[in-house]
């Protein structure tokens, strides 16, 4: 059961709202107050690259934030774009990165993961349970 | 805090000082003031992310982009930061090795950046 759950319209005006939510959670969960900037970043993210995916795809439906404290403080960001355009992320060097054939999309992509996988220690990307999308699944643990 | 956008001239370096937040939603606006800088003539350009409490994967997209347009122009290109937090990005996304960094205005436009 999620303590927090927050849907938004695909736009990246309200990520910085997402954000500020998930900081919020976390510091009332007990989340260490030196992991709230990466839990600040990670989820902003997570809910920049399923922006991205709803807007590539013309998804109109809302990108879904749950957030849970039972143990561990576990955010999911769940998108509804086509599981195939999810898989296959990766970080890049810093060759690729300063290469000038790669465009500004495909870099910021490169790079986001990047955070996200060197902010947080356990990270999950899949896809979701039911239906189409993927959900990226962070968990933190609980300073109690 | 929204993004705040500022322009001097140091020398011959055009010091962009950014301040706020710069995410998917202002970035936008960081890399329309950077295009606007660089048609206009700039060639050596610092962005002073002294001010800036934070920056995601879209904002550091955009300083990419201006990074590779500098140097196609024969320019240069070049960030202030001297935040630890702000710097830890820099070194999880391997892009300290591709911008130069410099912990002060001065140091960036006295290093011939």
């Amino acid at each position: 059961m999620a303590t927090v759950r927050l849907s938004f319209s695909p736009a990246p005006v309200h990520v910085r709202t997402a954000r500020l939510v998930g900081v919020a959670v976390a510091r009332r969960a007990g989340v260490r107050e030196d992991l709230l900037d990466e839990v600040r970043l990670a989820i902003g993210e997570a809910c920049t690259r399923a922006v991205a995916l709803h807007r590539q795809y013309g998804v109109a439906d809302p990108v879904l934030v749950e957030m849970s404290d039972s143990g561990t403080y576990a955010v999911r960001v769940v998108d509804r774009a086509p599981i195939e355009a999810s898989i296959g992320l990766h970080a890049l060097d810093a060759d690729e990165l300063a290469n000038e054939s790669l465009n500004e999309d495909d870099l910021t992509t490169g790079v986001g993961f990047a955070l996200l996988a060197g902010f947080v220690e356990d990270l999950q990307v899949r896809p979701v349970d039911e239906g189409i999308g993927t959900e990226v699944r962070m968990v933190w643990p609980l300073n109690r | 805090m929204e993004l705040s956008l500022a322009t001097r001239t140091v020398g011959e370096h055009t010091v962009l000082e950014v301040g706020g937040e710069v995410d998917v939603y202002t970035a936008p606006r960081l890399r329309e003031r950077l295009l606007e800088l660089i048609d206009g003539g700039a060639r050596h350009v610092v962005v002073d992310l002294g001010r800036v409490d934070f920056l995601d994967s879209t904002g550091l997209g955009v300083l990419v982009g201006a990074l590779k347009r500098l140097r196609t122009a024969d320019g240069t290109f070049a960030l202030v930061c001297d935040k630890e937090p702000l710097l830890k990005i820099f070194r999880i996304t391997a892009l300290d090795q591709v911008f130069p960094l410099h912990p002060t205005v001065e140091a960036a436009t006295g290093a011939g950046a």
